[in-house]
């Protein structure tokens, strides 16, 4: 058996992978943002690329992010295919009207004629010990608008597979990478990279029959390690890693909690009006026959995100996800 | 003993000096707008130019005055005329070559006909049985642009891209001068000038946005003085005078070709017309001041230089009329046509492929438009 050593590799480097893979495959992918030229980006994911693929392939913008995403929208209308970085979660916020107006419906106005194949990465999230404006899980607000794919790794293998399917899309996809799994490692083979699944397909990390923990992102570490605690408690947690938030695999979230008959979403974003609520309302329309209990919400609370040394009373944590499966009205089983 | 006293000789390095990175003097707008009609320049203009200047007024006029006119029989939603700044939508699509790209704001859908997109493709926005009514590569026009400035860093993300592939496209991009207040104007202008992409800012100065003057808007010399700060050249012109605009929009966009970058360009013109039909415009500014501008109608001053030099007779007006008469005619006709409408359309092209949900959304509606085609006409539409 000829085996290539798989070396542990992060999710950060997986992503770089990814981009320097799209771009040797493809000369209309360019990736702009602030930064990620000289530097490689704050985070380093677009470490050498500029120096393989000249400023021109990969480029320091001015620091704008609307001027950044608005000039993209151009260079997609001209048949590049951008990928752009936003530093931070928090620092999107005035490229929001660029998003929602012209990249989310770009293809509509114009009945199809005009698409805009535009990745635009978005480091998100909390628990890395970020100051104010550093920390935002901002998926609801793209969630809402239709015209975009929202997308968000939990593996180093998905960061990569997630990332090349986005730059592959004809529309624009958002990339949401967790801050705190940056660092995190895999095994990995970057030579022989799994194959690319497209868009949509969530997938389960570990299979139970007890109850459902419907997660993504940041949270599925979380879930996973809750999900072993879990069996002190006689409970066999299945836990589901949505890994798109839009489109949303309604079948392999639904075939998984009619199995189990219990779930709980799991997610930093705040509850009200986060994706907990619209993922736990099709949960019960399309299973209410199966559930032994409402579905509950674990969640970040909702407040401005807080300051770093408190961020620790915020985030969904194991001991809040073991007290909701708790909560899932047992005793009518006993 | 400090420190500084330990180390012995502490000698701090002066700082670089200073350097402007350029002269500023250059990009200087004109202390006048620029004005060819009336002047020693009109000599030198081309008569042919002229004529078809004049031709496209007029054609221009009777557009802005029959869409004018299809609003109040209901058959447009809204129109934001253009009555007054003909000549700066005329040439804004004229100095362009085919290769080139208009980046509309949703006032310009005259410069839009005058660059060959069907008028009634062009009015599907005002009318409201889509967005954009046409395909935008086949005349290499953007969606007209509703939010403000919005589609300035588009113009420039192209004319970048085109440069990047070593193409011969210059952009034009239209703004009024409210919409230079907003962010996307500065963060276009700074993306353009710092890549020196072949762009062209056209900024109508129409006097109002909506019902808020200049005055309010802006504490700036002049909007030309802006492109100062950018490092890219402003130019003023006299936006009502047609021979004058086309002859600094055409330099701007030799310029941009020839790869100089940005220019940044504004016209001082009038909106003779309301805001839009839905629009009072009595609430906010007097008609005599209506009035002074009408004296200073670009069809009117075009036609005088035309006529003292010999180059309009009657007959020649009598054809420009015909020809804007029998477009009218042609766009009513097109007009007072009910638009074929789809309801599936809803759903067809907000993805590539529509996602499981949308499919059930269109399902939906499919089952609703079925029950009542089954209830037939007595059974009335759902509720």
């Amino acid at each position: 058996m000829t085996t290539v050593a798989v070396k542990p590799a992060t999710m950060a480097q997986a992503l770089t992978r990814a981009l320097r893979d799209a771009m040797a495959a493809d000369p209309a992918v360019h990736v702009m943002g602030e930064d990620v030229g000289t530097l490689g980006g704050v985070f380093r994911v677009t470490d050498g690329l500029a120096k393989e693929f000249g400023e021109d392939r990969c480029t320091d913008t001015p620091l704008a992010e609307a001027g950044i995403l608005g000039t993209a929208v151009g260079m997609a209308m001209y048949g590049l295919r951008p990928v752009v970085e936003m530093q931070f979660d928090a620092f999107a916020y005035p490229a929001f009207e660029q998003l929602i107006s012209h990249v989310a419906r770009m293809r509509n106005r114009t009945r199809g004629r005009m698409s805009l194949p535009i990745t635009i990465r978005v480091p998100y999230g909390g628990g890395i010990g970020g100051v104010e404006h550093h920390s935002d899980s901002s998926e609801a607000y793209y969630m809402a608008t239709p015209g975009l794919h929202v997308v968000t790794p939990a593996t180093v293998a998905d960061a990569y597979g997630l990332l090349r399917a986005a730059i592959a899309s004809d529309d624009p996809v958002v990339v949401l990478e967790p801050k705190r799994l940056y660092w995190s490692k895999d095994s990995w083979n970057p030579e022989e990279p799994a194959p690319v699944e497209p868009i949509g397909r969530a997938v389960v990390r570990r299979s139970g029959r007890s109850a459902t923990l419907i997660t993504y992102g940041p949270s599925v570490p979380v879930c996973m390690e809750a999900a072993e605690a879990a069996r002190a408690e006689g409970w066999d947690l299945e836990v589901v890693d949505l890994r798109s938030l839009v489109p949303f695999d309604d079948e392999t979230v639904c075939a998984s909690v009619r199995r189990t008959g219990r779930a709980v979403v799991v997610h930093e974003s705040g509850s009200f009006g986060g994706p907990g609520g619209e993922i736990a309302a099709r949960v019960t329309e399309r299973c209410f026959h199966h559930l032994e209990a409402p579905v509950l919400r674990v969640a970040g609370f909702d407040v401005p995100y807080p300051p770093p040394m408190l961020e620790r009373h915020h985030l969904p944590g194991v001991d809040r996800i073991l007290d909701a499966v708790g909560r899932l009205q047992w005793e009518a089983e006993s | 003993m400090t420190v500084m006293e330990q180390r012995g000789a502490y000698r701090p390095t002066p700082p670089p000096a200073w350097q402007p990175r350029m002269d500023p003097a250059p990009l200087l707008p004109d202390a006048e707008p620029y004005r060819v009609l009336g002047t020693e320049a009109a000599a030198k203009a081309d008569p042919e130019l002229l004529r078809t200047l004049y031709a496209q007024l007029v054609r221009g006029r009777r557009y802005n005055a029959q869409a004018t006119a299809l609003t109040k029989q209901g058959r447009l939603a809204v129109y934001p005329s253009t009555t007054g700044q003909e000549a700066c939508e005329v040439a804004a699509a004229l100095v362009l070559e085919e290769q080139d790209w208009l980046f509309p704001s949703y006032r310009d859908t005259l410069a839009v006909v005058a660059r060959g997109v069907d008028p009634v493709e062009a009015l599907t926005l005002l009318r409201g049985d889509w967005h954009t009514g046409y395909d935008p590569y086949e005349h290499r026009v953007a969606p007209l642009c509703t939010p403000l400035a919005t589609q300035l860093p588009h113009a420039v993300g192209l004319a970048h891209a085109a440069r990047l592939k070593g193409d011969d496209v210059v952009a034009l991009a239209m703004v009024g001068d409210g919409g230079t207040s907003e962010g996307d104007f500065h963060e276009a202008l700074n993306f353009a000038a710092v890549w020196q992409a072949p762009v062209v800012f056209l900024v109508q100065n129409n006097g109002f946005a909506i019902s808020v003057p200049l005055a309010k808007q802006t504490a700036a010399p002049s909007l030309a003085h802006k492109a100062v700060g950018y490092g890219m050249p402003g130019r003023l012109v006299d936006g009502n005078d047609a021979a004058a605009v086309h002859e600094v929009l055409s330099d701007a966009v030799r310029h941009a070709r020839a790869g100089g970058g940005p220019t940044l360009v504004e016209a001082i013109t009038y909106r003779v017309d309301a805001h839009t039909n839905a629009d009072d415009a009595t609430r906010y500014r007097g008609d005599a001041e209506v009035e002074t501008w009408r004296e200073h109608d670009p069809i009117q001053l075009l036609e005088r230089e035309l006529t003292a030099r010999g180059l309009l007779d009657e007959a020649g007006k009598q054809a420009a009329r015909d020809a804007a008469e029998a477009m009218a005619a042609d766009l009513r006709a097109h007009m007072n046509q009910d638009p074929a409408l789809d309801p599936m359309d809803l759903f067809t092209h907000v993805y590539a492929e529509p996602t499981s949900q949308l499919r059930e959304q269109r399902d939906q509606v499919r089952a609703e438009l079925e029950a009542e085609a089954e209830a037939g006409p007595e059974g009335g539409t759902h509720r």
